[in-house]
């Protein structure tokens, strides 16, 4: 299992491709990869991402932790950066590991869905226009509630 | 002990982080005590609702007793991913 939490871009494929020659054990690799999306209006300048230095570490180990103990995995991997992206930029990416394809996509739903609102980041976005934070979605804390 | 703030609740009350001596049995204790010290901490904690807690980097809630806790960091619902 790999957590990283960082500032710098990663290199998808690399990452990809890395975790997949973990072993030959798990037929099956999921990844999901989260992209900053402009706005409707087409003026997103930046997406700034802040998080809790060491809670936020923490917060994923436990979610990660719970997604092995639920499902049958081999690894699980999880990057995510915070400070200054720009729309297109990559903002995170989890990948999973299992025997089997169910467990791994199951595994990378719940992995998604609770990153985003159990880890301890916030998105503000800027414009030419001033900076919003962005409201967490009540769909996103009812995501929660199928698992 | 330190007390955090995180996103728009750092922006209202101006600061990302303090050291805060207080008797506060539990975190809606301290709330009560720090709303009462300057409007930007009323501002920042008008809507309880709209604010998450965590006592030494754990998700908590406003109930939770304070004894023994070094770090309480406030801010509102997390927007990863």
């Amino acid at each position: 299992m790999r957590i990283a939490v960082q500032e710098e871009e990663f290199d998808l494929g690399a990452e990809a491709n890395a975790f997949a020659a973990g072993g030959t054990a798990d037929g099956a690799i999921v990844t999901f990869t989260g992209v900053v999306r402009d706005l409707a209006r087409g003026d997103l300048d930046v997406m700034e991402i802040e998080h809790y230095p060491g809670m936020t570490e923490k917060a994923i180990a436990k979610i990660a932790d719970e997604a092995k103990a639920r499902w049958s995995l081999g690894d699980v991997l999880v990057i995510h950066r915070h400070g200054r992206l720009a729309p297109g930029d990559k903002i995170m990416m989890v990948a999973t590991a299992a025997p089997h394809r169910k467990d791994a996509f199951e595994a990378a739903e719940y992995l998604m869905d609770y990153l985003k609102s159990r880890a301890p980041f916030w998105k503000k976005e800027i414009t030419s226009d001033g900076a919003d934070w962005v409201a967490a979605k009540d769909e996103d804390e009812d995501a929660l509630g199928r698992w | 002990m330190d007390v955090l703030y995180f996103a728009w609740v750092r922006e209202r009350i101006g600061l990302p982080k303090e050291r805060v001596e207080t008797n506060a049995a539990t975190v809606s204790d301290l709330v009560t005590e720090l709303r009462a010290r300057e409007p930007r901490y009323e501002a920042a904690f008008a809507d309880l609702s709209a604010l998450r807690v965590a006592l030494d980097q754990e998700l908590s809630d406003f109930d939770a007793p304070l004894s023994g806790v070094r770090e309480v960091a406030f801010f509102p619902p997390m927007t990863g991913g």
